[in-house]
């Protein structure tokens, strides 16, 4: 199964690139255009493609951006696919830094599902936020928030997580009625996997798994571990595997990766990276 | 065939509608007259708005903007000595933003979180480590221009980001500054 990852690079001048990419060391090569892997997208990227090669199965491939927050290149990045929807037909699309921005989301939803066969749709990061702006929430298969995310989409009425009213830090020990309150509210998308000291997998409404061991606290503070935890649950759903199961064995594997990686919070996601292929056979294997 | 596509498969409007509008307050109309002026002169798109109801505090207008764009709103505002009473949602809602932080010890670090923002701090040398969190496109982009660099030499964030992310990012910046004075 082919699938698309669609987000930014943290660079003004970067252009727009759509196609297969490899994984040297510490840098992403796009169609001849290089980016070092840091956190964000280029950090989904790397992950998925090493897990992809693990796994034994295509790579995915990338449309991404340059975008420094003036939300520029995302809008660019909208226009192109909204233009170029027919190369779009892989099996499934992940979305993740965008600009939220709901008119280019609806075109870009719109069209996908006009599509033959509509991918499977995952969402992260802004262009999650911009999902539950738009009310079209429900339309997705998977969106990967963590608590905090959670408790924004939780209210019907944030427009982003900062303004999520009542956020009061315990979203922790609240998450399963936040999760019942997204999906009362057409909030959430049909599974969720929600990302935190424990995390939890969501279908329907309904939490079907919860992962909170091996714990590994230096994770938590570095940029970019629920950007490989949304990697590994894309190159999973890529290989085929069931939505639910999928969740459970990525939330599974990037917690092996903390164990075996050891990392004290000044680590970087490209550090963790080598120790990517032994975690996922670890979480395969506990499956 | 979108539209109708769209029309027909959209959940229920919501009573309260979600917006990606935000509202400044102002105690005077000269006020918001002169701060729309500055946006607009700033390249900014703005309106001025008549307040809901509950928003009614001594003036009649506010100016309405991005809220994707509230850290350049808020700097413009800034330089130009125009800083509103209050900044609100654009909604029948008053949201106020977040104010609350959640700090932790991780040995020697330090992790600071606003909102959906963390920063990590190395206590013994004062130089930040990590930042994690966000959704909007300048955090990977400010965490490139933060990570390794000692507090007092940082850029502050709100300097670089243009979004709520960047903007929350400033309001653990700040803290963390706090907590690891030199």
């Amino acid at each position: 199964m082919s699938w698309l990852i669609v987000g930014t690079v943290p660079r003004a001048g970067f252009r727009l690139a759509w196609g297969p990419y490899a994984l040297r060391e510490r840098t992403l090569d796009v169609s001849g255009a290089l980016v070092s892997v840091a956190r964000g997208t280029p950090a989904l990227m790397a992950t998925a493609h090493v897990a992809t090669q693990a796994l034994g199965i295509e790579p995915p491939e990338a449309l991404i951006i340059g975008d420094t927050g003036s939300g520029k290149g995302s809008r660019a990045l909208y226009r192109h696919l909204v233009d170029n929807l027919g190369r779009a037909g892989h099996a499934g699309v992940t979305f993740h830094y965008l600009m939220p921005d709901i008119a280019w989301h609806n075109k870009i939803l719109w069209g996908l599902e006009e599509l033959a066969r509509p991918p499977l749709l995952v969402a992260d990061a802004g262009f999650m936020y911009a999902a539950k702006m738009s009310g079209y929430a429900a339309h997705y298969d998977l969106f990967t928030p963590d608590a905090g995310e959670m408790a924004f989409l939780a209210d019907e009425i944030a427009p982003h997580p900062f303004y999520t009213r009542g956020f009061l830090l315990q979203e922790e020990a609240r998450i399963p009625e936040l999760i019942d309150a997204a999906h009362a509210g057409a909030n959430a998308a049909r599974h969720l996997l929600v990302k935190g000291q424990t995390d939890y997998v969501v279908a329907a409404g309904r939490i079907v798994a919860q992962v909170s061991e091996p714990d590994t606290p230096a994770m938590e503070p570095i940029g970019g571990t629920g950007d490989t935890l949304t990697g590994l649950v894309t190159a999973l759903l890529a290989s085929g595997m069931d939505m639910t199961e999928a969740c459970r064995t990525a939330a599974l594997a990037n917690r092996y990766l903390g164990v075996l990686a050891n990392p004290t919070p000044a680590f970087g996601v490209a550090d963790l990276l080598p120790f990517l292929p032994e975690a996922l056979n670890l979480a395969l294997g506990d499956s | 065939m979108n539209w109708l596509r769209g029309l027909l498969s959209r959940k229920p409007v919501p009573v309260r509608g979600l917006s990606e509008k935000g509202m400044l307050l102002y105690p005077s109309t000269g006020e918001v007259i002169r701060a729309e002026e500055a946006l607009r002169q700033a390249g900014l798109e703005v309106a001025v708005k008549g307040p809901p109801p509950d928003l009614r505090q001594g003036c009649d207008m506010v100016v309405e903007f991005s809220l994707m764009q509230e850290m350049r709103v808020r700097e413009v505002l800034a330089e130009r000595g125009l800083e509103p009473i209050r900044v609100a949602v654009a909604q029948d809602h008053l949201l106020e933003p977040v104010s609350l932080f959640q700090c932790k010890e991780l040995g020697p670090y330090l992790m600071v979180r606003a909102a959906n923002m963390k920063i990590t701090v190395d206590r013994r040398d004062r130089r930040i480590v990590n930042v994690s969190g966000g959704g909007c496109p300048d955090v990977p982009y400010l965490a490139d221009m933060l990570v390794g660099k000692v507090l007092d030499e940082a850029p502050e964030p709100r300097s670089l980001g243009q979004t709520l992310c960047g903007y929350a990012l400033q309001l653990a910046f700040d803290e963390v500054r706090r907590q690891c004075h030199g």
